[in-house]
Order: structure tokens, then sequence, then C-alpha cells
């Protein structure tokens, strides 16, 4: 089809627009995630400055880069291959509209109120009451087009990665909602109706799942769209994705409860969550073979096609993590591994290696079809790959050494059976893998202003071209 | 697969038809959550006070016959926060403290040694939200409460490094210069006595002599010195299998 036929037929402006709001919430993210990570290795970076104090940054850090530009990254791909694959118009317009100018909204709020220590103090789950009705209200309007948009779709299925986007709005929603019931005592203020026991479950049951479904099932959903299509290749098996897809449904919502092994939570709970977490392992890796299956007789691509590049590193790193995952949940394991830094560096190997990777790859994909050009520069392209994955693995590396060192230091006991460490000894000791976190995040971060760089400049070059322009302006005339 | 035709035309079902695919997915998708936390609310021994009654200071006793919190003695059992201690707890969570300490001891050797008595559900059955947290950038809390003195939680939280050189903790000096609210605090309590915190009106008419003239300060450390002090637990007594 066509440059012209294509902006026709498809609402591909709001695409545009979150497309290029996803790499400006890139950065920043990162950026805030690159300061707060220097606080920690030199905390006079704090400044005695309220609003700059690593307490309140860190929720603006994890707020930044999964909500703003995970969510960006989720509407921008998700309009945009939910078209396609229906060979249909969004069925709004107006909600599109209605869904962007929320969502950034809601990110602005964010922006503003968390460093102002208006939290809930929910981990992952800040946002105060009046911003988590709006997140509700903007994610039912984008989950509402989602769903006419399929049902007035133009083809006979529903394609792959639509079941996997909408899995993702349906139990997003389920989360937010449960999750966020308070009883607000102000207007910058509520407490959660839940505790103890209960509000552990609750919120681990919503912190897991905001990984399974929004960071998981989502990005599989564009997994599923743009490998196959960056590849020019079917995708591997259409029998793997339907058992993985409804093993990956089903059994997500139960592992939560391993983020709590050992602690007051009953027993059987915790085994419970992590039984079905070594059980994920099958259908999460289902999904990591289909996708590099992909490639099999098409691999040679990868050594000119750097947005390829992109993607099928994002799924080695997810072939990882979800293997990782699953044996932190064992209770041997975890009574090691929780609470210390290697935490920190699996949900950065599931952050940086998979979610970031298989977004960056997308975008770039999308850029020169919705922009109606070549990329400004693809040597660039290949700069990026190797910076955010170099970055990648230095932060994994500094996150898993000290994670494991403070474990084992807290349980270290000396000959006369005493603790041979002092916290602060500890904390003494993790110094050096905190800069060196530090100088990973900074790489990484080097690279998404790279990527920000070339994506000005693509939309530039479009715009001197005139090849958006003309497309539009035959697409009026046609 | 022994089911495949089974399983494709189902899943050819679904393929076609948005909405059986929507009600399948909202079935599915509920299933884990209400198996794993349902039970929470009806299994009797997930909270230890159905066994051990004397953890909850005047577990059971209806609102309007309760003793205000005036009257409780340390070690008497798990209270609500008074309006001081309810202000300092709403600073730790602005302030994100539970992005570094955890308030949850789990029930290993080491643990036991550097943090004291494993950590029971009913410690935090007045906590909206929950404080456990996920991450020991510092040192747990739950039983910080009587370590330390006064003048010591002052200065470590006006300059930690001034106590502790090691420490990668923030100044907090600005928790000195904020006056506490009174009429905020009693709004806040009367918030969570509405979701179930028994707060006696008495409670929160006191909260205004309790807060008055005093600063942020004051009610951060006179939440971190209880915490952990409210029930006296027995060494001898097995609270959770």
């Amino acid at each position: 089809m066509d440059a012209a036929a294509a902006e026709q037929k498809y609402n591909y402006d709001v695409v545009r627009w979150f497309a290029v709001m996803a790499v400006v919430y890139l950065v920043v993210g990162a950026l805030v995630g690159v300061w707060i990570a220097s606080e920690l290795a030199w905390p006079a970076l704090n400044l005695d400055i309220p609003y700059l104090t690593f307490g309140r940054l860190r929720p603006l850090h994890t707020n930044a880069v999964i909500f703003a530009f995970g969510g960006c990254v989720l509407m921008a791909t998700g309009f945009y291959s939910l078209q396609r694959t229906c060979n249909v118009r969004v069925w709004s317009d107006k909600l599109a509209w209605f869904t962007f100018w929320g969502w950034n909204l809601i990110i602005v709020s964010a922006v503003i109120t968390l460093p102002l220590g208006i939290t809930q103090a929910k981990e992952y789950a800040e946002l105060e009451w009046p911003i988590d009705i709006a997140i509700a209200v903007v994610w039912l309007s984008f989950f509402m087009n989602f769903v006419m948009t399929l049902a007035n779709r133009r083809t006979s299925h529903i394609y792959v990665s639509n079941w996997f986007f909408l899995g993702m709005l349906m139990m997003i929603t389920y989360l937010h909602v449960v999750n966020s019931l308070s009883v607000p005592v102000g207007l910058f203020k509520s407490y959660s109706i839940f505790s103890s026991v209960q509000d552990a479950m609750v919120q681990w049951w919503y912190g897991h799942n905001a990984v399974g479904f929004y960071l998981t099932a989502g990005f599989l959903g564009i997994m599923y769209y743009f490998v196959p299509k960056q590849a020019g290749r079917p995708v591997y098996s259409y029998r793997l994705s339907v058992v993985h897809f409804w093993a990956l449904m089903f059994g997500y919502v139960w592992l939560g409860s391993h983020h709590l092994q050992y602690t007051a939570l009953p027993d059987w709970t915790g085994s419970l969550g992590a039984a079905v977490s070594l059980a994920m392992i099958i259908p999460s890796w289902g999904g990591a073979v289909n996708g590099m299956m992909t490639l099999s007789g098409a691999w040679d691509k990868l050594r000119t096609d750097y947005v390829l590049r992109f993607l099928i590193m994002s799924l080695a790193f997810y072939a990882m993590s979800t293997f990782e995952g699953p044996v932190m949940s064992l209770k041997t394991v975890n009574a090691l591994s929780h609470y210390t830094d290697w935490t920190v560096g699996h949900v950065h190997s599931g952050a940086l290696g998979w979610v970031a990777m298989v977004a960056i790859g997308a975008i770039y994909h999308m850029l020169t079809r919705v922009f109606h050009t070549e990329l400004w520069s693809v040597k660039l392209v290949n700069a990026h790959f190797w910076i955010a994955t170099i970055g990648t693995v230095i932060y994994i590396v500094a996150m898993w050494v000290s994670g494991i060192m403070q474990g084992l230091m807290w349980r270290a006991y000396d000959d006369y059976g005493t603790l041979a460490y002092t916290f602060a000894e500890s904390v003494a000791a993790m110094h050096p893998y905190y800069a060196m976190r530090v100088v990973g995040g900074a790489v990484f971060l080097l690279g998404a202003v790279l990527m920000l760089f070339n994506v000005i400049m693509t939309v530039r070059k479009s715009l001197t071209e005139g090849s958006l322009r003309n497309a539009r302006l035959a697409s009026v005339a046609a | 697969m022994a089911s495949t035709n089974g399983s494709v035309s189902f899943q050819e079902r679904m393929e076609k038809n948005v909405w059986a695919l929507l009600i399948v997915l909202a079935v599915a998708l509920s299933v884990g959550g209400i198996v794993e936390i349902v039970p929470l609310y009806t299994i009797p021994n997930t909270m230890e006070y159905n066994k051990f009654p004397e953890l909850v200071w005047q577990h059971n006793v209806p609102l309007s016959q309760r003793q205000p919190i005036a009257s409780w003695k340390a070690g008497q059992g798990v209270r609500p926060y008074s309006g001081l201690e309810l202000a300092g707890r709403d600073a730790y969570q602005r302030e994100g403290c539970y992005t570094c300490h955890s308030q949850m001891i789990r029930p290993f050797r080491d643990e036991k040694e550097r943090y004291g008595h494993y950590s029971l559900a009913s410690e935090s059955v007045f906590d909206h939200p929950f404080q456990w947290g996920s991450k020991r950038t510092g040192p747990d809390l739950a039983r910080v409460g009587g370590k330390y003195s006064d003048d010591w939680q002052r200065r470590h939280l006006r300059a930690p490094r001034s106590v502790v050189p090691e420490s990668v903790m923030p100044n907090y000096p600005w928790l000195e210069n904020n006056r506490l609210n009174a009429a905020e605090i009693q709004a806040h309590m009367r918030g969570l006595r509405a979701i179930g915190v028994p707060y006696t009106d008495k409670d929160i008419a006191d909260a205004a002599q309790l807060v008055d003239g005093k600063t942020e300060m004051d009610a951060m450390i006179a939440y971190l010195q209880v915490l952990g002090t409210m029930a006296k637990l027995d060494e001898s007594k097995v609270y959770r299998e």
C-alpha cells in the first residue's frame, strides 16, 4: 500500500505522537534512573532538597519508565498494529486523541505530584486517588477503542498480537481498580482500604502482573506483530502461540505471592506462587522460541538489519529473565535474593533487555512507515544497539554481584557464632557496584539520547522532503 | 494433543468473535487472584490473633466500649497509631522510606539476631497500606522501636552520616521545620476509622493535644520508637507454622 493510501485509511497521526513521546519519556525515565542510582553511590547528591531525595524520585523513575515510556509504546504500537491487522481505521479518532492527551496529562501530573511527596506509598501504584481515577478512565478509553476496532475489523480472524493486547487491557483494568481502592482523606491523601497480609497479597498480585501483563503480555503483542514484519517471515508456529497464550493468561496471574516468601503471608500462598512460577518457564520460553524461530532460514538478516537486532536481542533477554525469575521464586534462592539488589538486577534485565529493546526495535520499524521516509541514520541505530546492550549488561552484572554479596554478608557468621558483618559494613561494600550501576545506566541513557536525536532528525527529514505532507495531501485529494 | 479438534474449534471461535474472546479472558484472568486473595480473609490461621488474641490490644472489643489509646501500656498488644505516631507514619510514606527499608523480619537465625523476632501478620493489621517493603538498601525497621535513643534518631534523621559514616541515606533536615496540623491528622484518623481502624472519639480528640507544637521530626521519632514494641512476643510460642 502506498503512503497516501495508508494515510487515508489509517489514523497514523496518533501513532506518530505516541511514538515520539515514547522516545522522549525513555530519555526522561532513564535520566531520573541514572540520577537516583548516583544518589545511592554518592548520597550528597540528594542535595538536602526534599523534591530530589531518593525516596521521592524513585517512584518518579518507576512511573516514568513503566507508565510514561511503556504506556506510550503500548499505545503507539497498539494503535498501529491494531489498525493494520484489522485492515480498518481505529473505531474512534476522537477517543484515540482523548487517550493521547489524557495519558500525557496523567504523566505530567505524576511528574508534579511525586516529587512533592504526594503518594499512596504502594510500590508501582504510588499515584494518588484523583490521578488513579483519571488512569482508569483513560485506560478504559484505550480498551474500548481497541475492542470496537476489533469488532469492526475487515479480516476474518483476530491476529495473535491482538490477543495479547486484549489480555493486557482486561487484566490491567482488574489490577488497577482493585489495588487502588482507598479512602480519600483529602485531595492529595488517601489510605488503602487493605492492610497487613491482605494488602501485601493484593499489592503483589498487582505488582507482579503489572510486569506480567503490562510489560510482558503487551510487549509480546508487540513482538508478535513487529518481529514477523521486520523479518519478512510468518510467525514460526501458530500452535505454539495458541498454547503459550492461554497458559500465560491463566498462569501469570498466580505469581504475585512469590514476592512474599518467608513473610507473614501464609506458606501455602507463597508455595503456590512459586510452583506456578516454575511452570511458567514453559509458556514464557514458548513465546521466546516462537519469536526467535520466526527468523529460521533468515538469520543472515541479522548481519544487515539493525532494527531486527534489537528485536532478537530483546527475546534473548526475555528468555533469560523468564528463567531467572522462577529460580528466584524458589524458597531457598529467595531466602538469599529477597530484599537485595539481585531483585533490582532481575527487574532491569527484563526492563532494559526485554521491554526497552523490543520497544526500541518496534519504534524504529514504525518510524519509517508512519513518516514515509528512511531513518536519518541507520548507522546510529547500530551504535544504539551496541550501546544499549553493553549498558544493560554492565547494569545487570553490577546488581548480580552486589545482590548476592549483600545476601551472603547479611547471613555470614564468624568463628564465634556471631554475625560477621554489621549492616553498615554491607552498605559500604556495595559502593563500587553502585558506582558501576551508574556507569551501566549512563551508557544506556546515552543510547536513548542518540535515539531521540535520530528520531528528531528523521522527523525533520520527513518534513523537508515533504514525504509526510505529500502523503496527506494525496490522501485528501483521493 | 489429544483434544486437537476440540481446541482448534474453541480457538477458531475465539479468533472470530471478539466478545467471546473477551468473556473467556475475563474469566481466565480472574481465577488466580481470587484463589490467592479471598482465602486470606476466610482462613482463620492467616491472622495469628485468632489463636493468640493477646497479640492485639482489646481484640474484639466493640468500638463503643474501647479504652482510648492513652490508657494503653507498652507490650499490651497491637493498637492503632496515636495521632502523633500517625503523623510520623504519614511523613514516612511521603518521603518514600519504604523504597529502602523493609518492615518484615523473616524467620531466619541471622534476621532474628540482627532485627529480632520474626514479624507477624497481626502486627500490621492497622497499617493502611502495609509497609513491609521489598528492598533493604537500609536495615529492616519492623522492630527498630526502643533500639536507639530519641536523640540518636533525631541526629540520624538530620544527618545520617554524622552517626553512621557508611550510610547512603539522604538528610532530612526539613522534618524539623514542618509543624503538624491537628485538624489534618484528625481528618486522617477519621478516614482510617471509616475503613475499620478502631479509633475512639477520645483518640481523635486527644490527637489535637498530642501534635500541638510538635514537628514532623517529633512525629517521625514517635512512629519509629513504637515500631515492633506494641505486642510482647513470647519466644516459647509458635505463632506461625
